[in-house]
């Protein structure tokens, strides 16, 4: 039967106030809470219905960066895959590790371990790419179901349901193929105690590009980070007759 | 307390002290009401009141877990979706 990689990443916590490094290289991230990427719960979560709903034998988590990322695979292993995988990149190959670079590894991953799907969030919330899915089915020559909202396996063929501006499309994709999740795909379960304690038990393998034959080599430098512009304080009016006026000042109405 | 409820009792208190490590309103904040609750019943010895209260400590998971997600949710939305948010309320543009 089939088996379903999904990728996760090691984010800072939605929650954050974000810090702008003082260098303006970047955000501060030494300290700061970090976890599991929204999108990625969600991908996560819809990967483990399909194998609880028996359409997929195995689920294999896979994140890549240091040491640490092995704390979010432990968690979509509590929320119920069956193994992970730990890519191992550190150091400056990991400050400059892009969309480009995942999707490779996931491309070889994806032939690699023969999956039918590679299930990826639609993008993270630090770098708001949204590019990794697209480039790995680029990469695999796989169709794409991208913005995912309803996803239906039916023997060789997936219907995926999509979020497009001003409404859903409906579209049918031969497997395999490479899905990414939108916001209301499903509602990512929260891994309890119980959960984590299970999940110790289960195996992360650990490789590095090198082993899959992919450069780290980043095409993309950021040159700099800065923080958005602050918001102008609002202005009160004392009756609704000001407001009209203020509005149409404005060009609003 | 009974016995073989002793672990389970245990087995709770540690499940909600874990999740609330993340409670908005602070972990700390969390974990002295978490006490109270659980000291406010330490003199019950009835096997049926335990399993009631240990129940209850189940639904509160729930509702906890439902909370975190309803939190993130709405972030999300906000965050990701403010052109159909604008949509709704028919405007055109954020109004400055």
């Amino acid at each position: 039967m089939s088996r379903v990689l999904v990728g996760v990443k090691r984010v800072i916590d939605y929650a954050v106030k974000i810090r702008v490094k003082p260098d303006q290289s970047g955000v501060v991230t030494d300290g700061v809470k970090h976890s599991m990427n929204p999108f990625c719960e969600i991908a996560v979560e819809e990967a483990v219905k399909l194998k609880e709903k028996k359409f997929i034998k195995e689920v294999v988590a896979v994140s890549c960066g240091p040491s640490q990322v092995t704390e979010t695979i432990r968690t979509a292993l509590a929320m119920g895959c069956d193994r992970g995988i730990h890519v191992e990149v550190s150091g400056k190959d990991y400050e400059a590790m892009g969309p480009l670079q995942i999707s490779k590894i996931f491309a070889a991953l994806a032939k690699k371990e023969e999956a039918s799907l590679v299930i990826l969030g639609k993008q993270a919330i630090d770098d708001d790419c949204n590019q990794t899915g697209q480039m790995t089915a680029a990469l695999l020559d796989w169709p794409q179901g991208t913005f995912a909202s309803e996803v239906t396996i039916d023997g060789e063929t997936v219907k995926v349901v999509r979020e497009i501006d001003g409404g859903l499309e409906t579209i049918k994709i031969s497997m395999p193929a490479v899905l990414t999740a939108d916001l209301r795909l499903n509602t990512p379960r929260y891994a309890t105690l119980p959960n984590i304690m299970k999940a110790k038990k289960k195996k992360i393998a650990n490789m590095k590009p090198a082993d899959l034959g992919v450069d780290m080599v980043s095409r993309v430098e950021v040159l700099r980070v800065d923080e958005p512009p602050t918001r102008l304080a609002g202005v009160k009016v004392e009756t609704v007759d000001d407001l009209v006026a203020k509005l149409k000042a404005n060009g609003t109405i | 307390m009974a016995n073989p409820l002793r672990r389970e009792v245990r087995q709770l208190y540690k499940n909600l002290l874990y999740l609330g490590r993340e409670y908005p309103q602070g972990a700390d904040y969390f974990r002295e009401r978490l006490n109270c609750a659980f000291m406010k019943n330490k003199d019950v010895t009835d096997p049926k009141e335990i399993r009631k209260l240990v129940d209850c400590g189940e639904v509160v998971i729930k509702e906890l877990g439902t909370l975190y997600y309803l939190r993130e949710y709405r972030t999300m939305k906000k965050r990701f979706y403010e052109e159909e948010l604008l949509g709704l309320l028919n405007i055109g543009r954020p109004i400055d």
